[in-house]
């Protein structure tokens, strides 16, 4: 028995610990928001944001800064989604919004409003898993993992937007979402057959 | 990033309000704004968000027999609107080959060419002479690593490239970007909104504050096209040079030829001579060749990027050719 296992706080238990307590200190005041008046008024620091995510409606006061990335790990402890480059490059932040896949480091949360996301953790069917996580468990799509939750999330969009017809379609369509372990040759081979496997 | 204030517009003459409040910026798709202000290229205390507004969203048939896409549509949808695909080729080639498909479902198309200048100096996390990040610092590239830099219309005040794909298409499409700033607006050509460093190097395009992209036209389709983008890996990366051509055949022999080169120049760089010279030639002729050499003439390579000269030109020589359909 590791020693990990024996005090049971994982280190992304502690993680999420600290982020939680950092959350809070960066709450902007309630009363930041000003009454609408002059064009200058509409502009305010603290936004009321009501967001569907993963068939759960929250509600929030952010920060106009806080990207849906932040949100979601920062907030609601929905680690799966990845901050890889934070720049749109790497395609870990992938998540669907409305069903359309999405950098969610590239958007405002507070512009989300009244939309619907849904993220790797609301993919599987309580303990019965996505049909595309099972073929990338199948195919042995990944070595690190990292890029993996955004890798399926683009996967499950790509198969929906029907652009799976042949290799070279699928290696194009998900070239959004970089794997530094190179495991394209997997990835590649998991979109196809979970694509299959749906039609 | 620094924190601002935020409003959403809630409607096109909202937005224009909103946008001409002082010191206020827009955000659309988002894209390109969210990483400036992350680098610190801008930061701005106030950011109106107009995308939720209606009425610039989609691509509909104008009655001229052209087609008027709304500003607001995202890439993805404008590359495969049925009415794009068939009609103008080039552009619909020109989207799908640029960004990820993540990305083309945020960016929206008025949004495109407002992108700004890829040149390391400028995106630099820390200060490095670039007068479109601090004008009158001076450039950087100019003798720096320059290789991916300009051979058109640079100076040594700026030697940076425009590096979208859309724009491209759109100035080889005669594309007109119609602004709307409460007062009318402006009918802006797609091939001279971005701002040639002769005439300001610290700045990016004419858009003025207040000012808006709220539609992009495009004439009537007589013609077949083509975008062949030359880059270093296949997919997802900036073009080295690219070249959008659409061409009006008669047989085997121009009727009229169009041809804009991308990542050349700090805008879509069109190829009038080599155009003008055209019209009339057969293809496989020599004629292009000479005609081609003719609109390189006025070409300047910097100290890295000589070879851009001779890519650009096999580009453009080899859009022609997938445009007349020879394979």
């Amino acid at each position: 028995m590791s020693e990990h296992e024996t005090k049971k706080l994982s280190r992304r238990e502690v993680m999420r610990g600290s982020a939680m307590a950092a959350g809070v200190a960066t709450i902007a005041p309630v009363g930041a928001t000003q009454a609408a008046g002059s064009m200058a008024d509409r502009f305010v620091q603290s936004n009321h944001v009501a967001v569907e995510i993963n068939g759960v409606e929250h509600q929030f006061e952010l920060e106009s800064r806080v990207t849906l990335l932040d949100l979601l790990r920062e907030r609601l402890q929905l680690t799966g989604t990845k901050k890889g480059c934070n720049r749109g490059e790497c395609g870990a932040c992938t998540v669907l919004l409305d069903g359309r896949r999405v950098n969610a480091c590239l958007l405002l949360a507070a512009s989300v409003n009244g939309r619907r996301v849904t993220t790797i953790e609301g993919l599987a069917d309580g303990p019965r898993l996505h049909p595309v996580q099972r073929a990338f468990i199948e195919h042995d799509a990944f070595q690190c993992g990292f890029c993996t939750c955004g890798q399926i999330m683009s996967a499950v969009a790509c198969i929906a937007e029907g652009h799976t017809d042949t290799n070279t379609e699928i290696r194009e369509w998900m070239s959004g979402n970089i794997c530094r372990c190179a495991a394209y040759p997997q990835i590649a081979a998991a979109v196809e057959a979970a694509a299959r496997e749906k039609a | 990033m620094r924190d601002f204030s935020y409003a959403q517009a809630k409607s096109r003459a909202d937005a224009i309000l909103l946008s001409g409040q002082p010191n206020t910026m827009v955000i659309a798709g988002g894209t390109e704004i969210l990483n400036w202000m992350r680098i610190g290229i801008v930061d701005p205390p106030r950011l109106v968000d107009i995308s939720r507004i209606t009425g610039i969203e989609g691509v509909e048939a104008l009655p001229s027999g052209g087609v008027r896409i709304g500003a607001l549509t995202k890439l993805n949808d404008v590359a495969q609107h049925p009415l794009v695909r068939k009609s103008y080729p080039v552009l619909s080639e020109a989207i799908l080959k640029s960004a990820s498909p993540q990305i083309r479902n945020l960016a929206t198309v008025g949004g495109n060419p407002m992108q700004r200048v890829r040149c390391p100096y400028f995106r630099a996390d820390e200060p490095t002479p670039c007068n479109k990040r601090s004008p009158g610092s001076g450039c950087a590239a100019f003798e720096g690593f320059n290789e991916k830099h300009a051979i058109f219309g640079w100076t040594k005040d700026c030697v940076a490239v425009h590096p979208a794909d859309p724009p491209v298409a759109l100035a080889a499409l005669d594309a007109i970007y119609v602004t709307d700033d409460g007062q009318g607006g402006r009918r802006i050509p797609a091939r001279s909104f971005n701002t040639l460093p002769s005439q300001d190097s610290a700045a990016h395009n004419v858009l003025r504050a207040g000012e808006l992209i709220v539609g992009i036209e495009i004439d009537p389709a007589e013609a077949t096209s083509a975008y062949l983008k030359v880059r270093e890996r296949e997919s997802y990366e900036y073009a080295t040079v690219s070249a959008a051509v659409v061409v009006d055949l008669d047989g085997d022999v121009i009727r009229r030829v169009r041809i804009a080169l991308g990542s050349v120049a700090m805008r879509p760089w069109r190829l009038s001579e080599t155009e003008r010279r055209l019209a009339g030639k057969k293809l496989r002729s020599d004629a292009i060749d000479a005609a081609l050499d003719a609109g390189f003439a006025d070409a300047r390579p910097l100290s890295s990027n000589a070879y851009k000269i001779k890519l650009a030109r096999n580009a453009a020589k080899r859009a022609i050719e997938l445009a007349a359909g020879i394979t």
